[in-house]
């Protein structure tokens, strides 16, 4: 099998992986270095009072107990929220101070107050237990609805009633007429619960000062280390950009939770200077829980119209989303522009309007988790219209293909201008591949055993290769969000790719070689990829969004694009040829319809030597790029679940899942796959397994994985997986991204699943055992009153 | 402190080490053995997997000083130079592992599973390698591939067996 575009091509990084050599931040080691523990404050919302350190420094080993007042005294920023949004009034979003050590109050349970730094891990953990601070407590504002109402406690002074923002978009008066004029309304109040990303490896942070160049070097678990150190440079003040590298090693997983510049890595930087040590943090799992920005947290009204011809005529929706208790670095964009630019989903609907309100409470800042935003739009609409099908009294994917919108470009009255798709198409291959024209005797030998079993749609659509710079710029957004890339072509014709993206296991040393290997002819083991470190690589703006692809990719066909015509003077000075008859093909650079050729290797030789190229033209052979998509990328599919409930226990079992996705150009399918099945098993979680708990006191009930109900390899099946490819019109391989379509489709293909075996619609996510038996209680006992 | 001797991936090693030292902490943070990782606190997620006595155990939960005496194999041991076990053979070829993570542990479980059933004479069907895999958690593959690496594997160590034979 080739290697090129279109290949499945087994993983070059695999190796140090599986033989165990794989480099993470906590296997980072430096010389000199102490740990850092921090103080964290037990309480949902309090003063502080007082910090007694004395215990503390007077153990032997305990190198420094640093506080907030130290914190800010040496000139260190509070944390940015990077998206501006503005209320429906015009006001701006009120934004709350965050500093990295909570000085005057502690917002949630958690909240770091102090840090210790001591010659080992276990030392600085036992000193942190010995820190005394005083707190007068506070009642904490925990669920967002409640912090809204009248008397509710403050979490932030300059944010009146805990309202962060309280926005809108679309048309309010022509939504409301069309859903009155309509012949059907479906009005349902949905929650989206909230998740804790939980990538296996726990942040760390091995943060470096070096005296004599006033030079910081910060190891870290980030998604994006350029952003990372703009962030900790330009807001947070710790260095000026040139005098700090941050190096993002290996990454095991990041979900979106390691897109952030945390406390930690701040304190770490900042208290590495403070004792000239190396200061090294890592993360155990409840800390992961306390700390590591949690997703979703949605309450929401839909109300969904229909004529009497069952087209759609309008929909509304109003959401509550929870913040936390910080904005955290994407938490304005998340539930605004990166969720109801998405509420038109697959369909045509006239007329839209969509308000949300950005809630303050005593609990960790909420944030972008893998789908963010679009996950939570598209279970309101895929539920709506499950629901609206069964009211109606119609097939579901009959329902769905009457309004879906079959002709691009697609102007939606939500912003967005979908360029491409085959909606009709993906459900086609989706029930083919479900067989669904044979649920019907599988129901009934489900039944036979005692088993409800049920079938679910859900047809997705997101927004990915985020994204055009003018368009998220003109929004509220403080960067841009093009790409870079750097294409070193060696003197002996190896090649090196520097790339702003970061692969935290999406395979990228594989699938950027892929495409380098596919344009010149030069075999995959020629090809290596550098990424996630800002003094190797000038500037990137990291992975998540599922953007590597449609955004990174193309940096690096714009900067391959840029080689080919140096390229080709070289070859055409050298072969006596004109440049427009020089074509590469196979590793070799020939003269077309001759048999005068190079090797790819002579070309890269000829560079560097610069012996013979020609006049005026530079020595070498190096090119960059930097790509700003020109359009959103729009991937999309229909999944469909089938599910088998046991009416005594409430179990369900997942039987089958079947995804038809239309990603665009696939790289390597069996990575795409992968990508698939991971986001599935996310979204199947999220549908039956997972919830962040907290008590009325705002302490969080869920803080390991004896409470947090990860899915494991018995709660999700084998995933059947189709591709129905449209190409992505507005990039030049033409792909739209695969990374978040699981997390985003999955969950209302499963909860429409699970509704339509147990025959009531009254299911929240999860959907515990406990709640389809009470759910199937409460149909039972209404079938026995009738 | 106190000594505490092991005979780690074929090599005796003796350090002098607090009684509170985890196994993991000892491979980490003394042998300098990081291919075994920590994900969590609690015993839950199995990327600390390692073999004890030929026993696949989770190091976090195992104290250095009460295994004295005993042959650990770590992920790092488990190649035959540059051969790799069919089990890291097979994870690689069905795109078993992603963010790598929490694979080392995988693979110890895997290869500990599959000699399981193999000395009992039982067929490792995929609806046991669920099963089995209750001690280890993934986030990345959605199970899947590693499912499959691990059936693939199993034939692939018969291979090796009858080849050792």
């Amino acid at each position: 099998m080739g290697t090129g575009i279109g290949a499945r091509v087994k993983r070059k990084e695999d190796r140090r992986f599986i033989t165990g050599k794989g480099k993470y931040t906590d296997d980072i080691r430096m010389e000199n270095q102490a740990y850092a523990a921090f103080v964290r404050s037990p309480h949902a919302h309090a003063k502080v009072t007082g910090i007694d350190k004395s215990a503390a420094l007077a153990m032997e080993g305990v190198i420094d107990v640093l506080d907030g007042h130290q914190l800010t005294g040496d000139g260190i920023g509070n944390l940015i929220c990077g998206w501006a949004i503005s209320s429906r009034d015009g006001s701006p979003m009120n934004m709350g101070a965050w500093s990295a050590l909570a000085t005057e109050k502690v917002r949630y349970v958690g909240d770091a107050v102090a840090v210790v730094i001591a010659e080992s891990q276990a030392l600085a953990r036992q000193a942190a237990e010995m820190v005394e601070v005083s707190y007068e407590e506070l009642p904490a504002a925990v669920f967002a609805d409640k912090a809204l109402q009248p008397g509710a406690p403050q979490v932030h002074d300059n944010a009146p009633g805990n309202l962060i923002f309280d926005w809108v978009i679309g048309e309010e008066e022509a939504t409301e007429a069309a859903l009155a004029g309509s012949a059907h309304v479906v009005d349902i109040d949905l929650t989206n619960n909230r998740l804790s990303p939980n990538p296996m490896e726990p942040r760390a942070a091995v943060a470096t000062y070096d005296e004599a160049e006033d030079h910081y070097t910060l190891y870290t678990t980030s998604q994006n280390p350029h952003v990372a150190r703009l962030v900790l440079s330009a807001f947070y003040q710790v260095a000026p950009e040139h005098k700090l590298r941050v190096i993002a090693p290996d990454v095991g997983g990041g979900f979106g939770s390691k897109i952030y510049i945390y406390p930690e890595e701040i304190t770490c930087l900042w208290a590495s200077m403070r004792t000239q040590r190396s200061v090294k943090w890592t993360g155990d799992r409840s800390e992961a829980f306390m700390t590591d920005a949690h997703g979703r947290d949605h309450i929401s009204n839909v109300k969904l119209g229909f004529d009497a011809d069952h087209r759609i005529t309008g929909l509304k929706i109003e959401t509550i989303a929870n913040l936390g208790a910080y904005m955290s670095l994407f938490s304005s964009v998340t539930p605004t522009y990166l969720h109801a630019t998405l509420y038109s989903g697959q369909y045509v609907i006239p007329h839209i309007f969509g308000n949300v309100k950005a809630v303050y409470t005593n609990t960790v800042p909420v944030d972008a988790y893998r789908g963010a935003g679009r996950p939570e739009a598209c279970y309101m609409i895929e539920r709506a219209m499950e629901v609206a099908a069964r009211q109606l009294g119609v097939d579901p994917a009959e329902l769905r293909r009457k309004n879906f919108i079959n002709e691009f470009p697609y102007q939606t009255p939500v912003i967005l201008t979908y360029d491409a798709g085959d909606f009709g198409g993906n459900l086609d291959k989706a029930m083919k591949a479900a067989d669904v024209a044979g649920f019907a005797a599988r129901k009934a030998e489900a039944a036979a055993r005692g088993k409800l079993r049920g079938m679910g749609y859900s047809c997705y659509i997101e927004a990915c290769g985020i994204a055009p710079s003018a368009a998220v710029g003109s929004l509220g957004s403080g960067v841009g969000l093009w790409e870079s890339a750097e294409v070193r072509v060696n003197p002996v014709g190896t090649i090196e790719i520097l790339t702003g993206s970061h692969s935290h296991g999406q395979g990228h040393e594989t699938t950027f070689a892929q495409i380098v290997s596919d344009r010149f002819g030069v075999p995959m083991e020629n090809v290596s990829i550098v990424h996630g470190d800002t003094d190797k690589v000038q500037f990137g703006m990291g992975t998540y969004g599922s953007r590597s692809g449609a955004v990174g990719m193309s940096a690096i066909v714009k900067a391959m694009d840029k080689i080919e015509a140096k390229v080709k003077k070289i070859a055409a000075h050298q072969l006596e040829a004109s440049e427009d008859d020089i074509v590469i093909e196979g590793g070799e650079v020939k003269v077309k319809g001759t048999d005068r050729k190079l090797a790819w290797h002579e070309i890269g030789l000829a560079a560097y030597t610069a012996h013979n190229l020609p006049p005026d033209m530079e020595p070498g052979l190096k090119e960059g790029a930097f790509y700003d998509p020109s359009n959103f990328t729009f991937p999309a599919g229909c999944y469909i679940a089938e599910v088998e409930v046991d009416p005594d226990t409430g179990v369900t079992e997942i039987i089958q899942f079947t995804a038809a996705d239309d990603f665009g150009t696939i790289i390597n399918p069996m990575i795409v796959e992968g990508q698939v099945h991971g986001g599935v098993a996310q979204g199947i979680g999220q549908a039956l397994l997972e919830q962040v708990v907290y008590d009325e006191d705002g302490q969080l009930i869920t803080g390991s994985y004896m409470d947090y109900a990860m899915p494991r390899a018995d709660d999700v099946p084998f995933y059947t997986i189709e591709h129905n490819t449209t190409v992505c019109p507005s990039n030049p391989l033409g792909i739209k991204g695969c990374g978040e379509a699981g997390a985003i489709g999955a969950p209302p293909a499963v909860i429409n699943a699970i509704t339509d075996a147990i025959g009531t619609d009254a299911l929240s996510m999860p959907a515990t055992p406990q709640k389809v038996w009470m759910a199937l209680q409460s149909t039972a006992s209404l079938q026995a009153a009738e | 402190m106190t000594q505490v001797t092991l005979t780690v991936n074929g090599k005796s090693v003796s350090r002098d080490v607090p009684d509170t030292m985890l196994l993991s902490e000892f491979l980490r943070e003394e042998l300098r053995l990081t291919g075994t990782h920590v994900g969590c606190d609690t015993s839950q997620c199995g990327a600390c997997v390692v073999h004890l006595d030929g026993r696949a155990v989770k190091s976090c939960t195992a104290l250095a000083v009460a295994h004295s005496g005993s042959a650990v194999t770590t992920i790092e041991g488990l190649a035959s130079g540059k051969t790799l076990h069919p089990m890291q053979e097979a994870f690689n070829e069905h795109h078993g592992l992603q963010c790598g993570f929490c694979t080392t542990g995988m693979i110890m479980t895997g290869v500990d599973m599959v000699n399981r059933y193999k000395a009992a004479g039982k067929a490792l069907t995929p609806e046991a390698i669920r099963k089995e895999l209750e001690g280890n958690i993934c986030r990345c593959t959605g199970y899947h591939n590693i499912v499959k690496a691990i059936e693939d594997a199993a034939t692939r160590m018969d291979g090796m067996a009858q080849a050792a034979e």
